[in-house]
């Protein structure tokens, strides 16, 4: 098995999922899309098994991009290699208020 | 290469993957002594729910149209209906449909009979003559073009949308390429996702299907804002939140993988049974497993694959659900309950294209009468009948 791999689903999308445990500040890992590309980037955070990575700086308000498609938008200026969740970012659908 | 399958043919020409005894409890009222009867008569399956009384007639119409769906579905050979008398579902026209499809029904009544013990009687007597009457059928060969697939993902994390959900998704095109039926649902799970299935939908986004898909979304978010609430609080599920899925779009872009990549043909609602429709359809049914896996049975599926992430083991009483899990970590964990490892494509070691192949030769073996998992470890109880209005 390879050890610290981060998918990139579309070469459009700005974060890429880590499928790796032990993630934390200063650990590298290797995000990777379908096309083959590879690129080696610092994490500076925990991140968990599963959770997604910036694989460029996202300004507030910016959409976050997964599958090629908006997944919501930045609440805050996130870095390349932080942790991208529910803290740093909120859904724009199935809410009341937009 | 042309695949066939070995079914139970019905009388209708539908083709069933396994031949039971259904007891249907036409209220929840009747349930004890549907839960009796399937307890000591072999080959029965009780399809238990809590609906059927005290409910707005859309409703009632709704559930008694659902228990049609699945006595007519083609896994069950044969019906038994146990009313209470006096519920609200239209239990003579229960009875009258289903036996239209030529199959064997029985009905009891229980107030009629006299009480719950007179009712497990005669019902047990009814259902053990049914079930003998059945047991002799033999499958027959039949052509792949007779398969009706439901799809579902449940308990999903990251993982589903990178492997589990994208194996589905090849099994689906490879059977809709074979003139096979496809269904998926969970139009919660469309939300973010809704213009790249109404670019897929037979006509254009533009056309009658593609608005239709629209309005589905738009029906069952307003569902959640009449009671002054949005989805936010429901969806992504907190297990979702902790398999790393930050919102309902990325939960939706997601989930809409497994339906792969083939137009859509139209939209079923929730007790719709397909009748000669083929190719990729949607049932307009929400994400949750006990009211979306009775959807599917209803459409008339002879199985179903289930993807997850976090580990979902839930079955149905009478349709055999594949687990296909995207996670690897979560297969090593719950290996007894889940079919297939997509979790192999995160760590590399299989493509999409290998996986599915695999998923399509199991789904074979099950169509065949191979249990699954869970028909195996009888974890088949997960199922209710989705409704819309209040109970009163």
């Amino acid at each position: 098995m390879e050890l610290n791999i981060a998918l990139q689903v579309d070469e459009k999308d700005n974060v890429a999922t880590i499928f790796a445990d032990g993630i934390t500040k200063g650990t590298s890992v290797r995000v990777k899309d379908r096309s083959g590309y590879e690129e080696m980037m610092s994490v500076t955070e925990v991140i968990p098994y599963g959770h997604k990575v910036a694989v460029r700086d996202i300004q507030v308000g910016e959409p976050i991009i997964k599958y090629g498609e908006s997944i919501g938008r930045a609440v805050r200026d996130i870095k390349k290699g932080d942790y991208v969740h529910v803290h740093n970012m909120e859904a724009m659908r199935g809410r009341g208020d937009l | 290469m042309r695949y066939t399958f070995q079914g139970y043919v019905r009388e209708n020409g539908k083709v069933g993957s396994r031949n039971f005894v259904g007891v249907i409890p036409s209220v929840i009222c009747a349930t004890d002594v549907a839960q009796a009867i399937c307890r000591q008569v072999a080959g029965t399956v009780g399809f238990f729910h809590h609906q059927g009384c005290c409910q707005l007639p859309t409703d009632l119409k709704r559930v008694t149209d659902t228990l049609i769906s699945l006595g007519c579905s083609p896994n069950v050979g044969a019906v038994l209906i146990v009313s209470l008398g006096c519920e609200g579902t239209d239990t003579q026209r229960l009875y009258q449909e289903i036996s239209s499809t030529g199959k064997p029904v029985e009905l009891i009544e229980i107030q009629e009979l006299g009480g719950m013990s007179r009712a497990i009687q005669r019902g047990t007597d009814l259902a053990q003559a049914l079930a003998q009457k059945i047991s002799g059928l033999q499958r027959e060969t039949v052509d792949i073009s007779n398969v009706v697939m439901g799809i579902k993902c449940g308990a999903s994390d990251t993982t589903s949308g990178m492997a589990s959900n994208c194996v589905i998704g090849y099994v689906a095109d490879k059977l809709v390429d074979f003139g096979a039926t496809v269904v998926f649902g969970e139009t919660t799970e469309f939300i973010g996702g809704e213009h790249i299935l109404a670019q897929r939908a037979v006509g254009g986004p533009e056309g009658p299907i593609g608005k239709k898909i629209y309005e589905i979304v738009e029906r069952m978010e307003n569902r959640a804002k009449t009671i002054g609430e949005d989805m936010r609080g429901g969806q992504p599920t907190p297990g979702n939140i902790k398999g790393g899925l930050s919102s309902i779009e990325e939960k939706s872009l997601g989930a809409i993988v497994k339906s792969g990549h083939r137009p859509i043909q139209g939209i079923l609602e929730y007790p719709d049974m397909v009748t000669d429709q083929k190719g990729l359809w949607i049932k307009d049914a929400p994400g949750r497993e006990p009211e979306i896996l009775t959807g599917m049975a209803a459409t008339g599926a002879q199985f179903l694959c289930f993807s997850t992430g976090r580990g979902a083991p839930q079955g149905f009483p009478s349709m055999p659900v594949i687990k296909i899990c995207g996670n690897p970590n979560t297969y090593a964990r719950m290996k007894y309950d889940m079919d297939l490892n997509a979790g192999r494509i995160i760590i590399g070691e299989k493509s999409i294209e290998e996986v599915g192949e695999e998923a399509f030769e199991m789904l074979l073996r099950v169509l065949n009468g191979q249990m699954t998992k869970n028909e195996a470890i009888h974890y088949v109880s997960t199922m209710d009948i989705h409704c819309v209005g209040p109970v009163i």
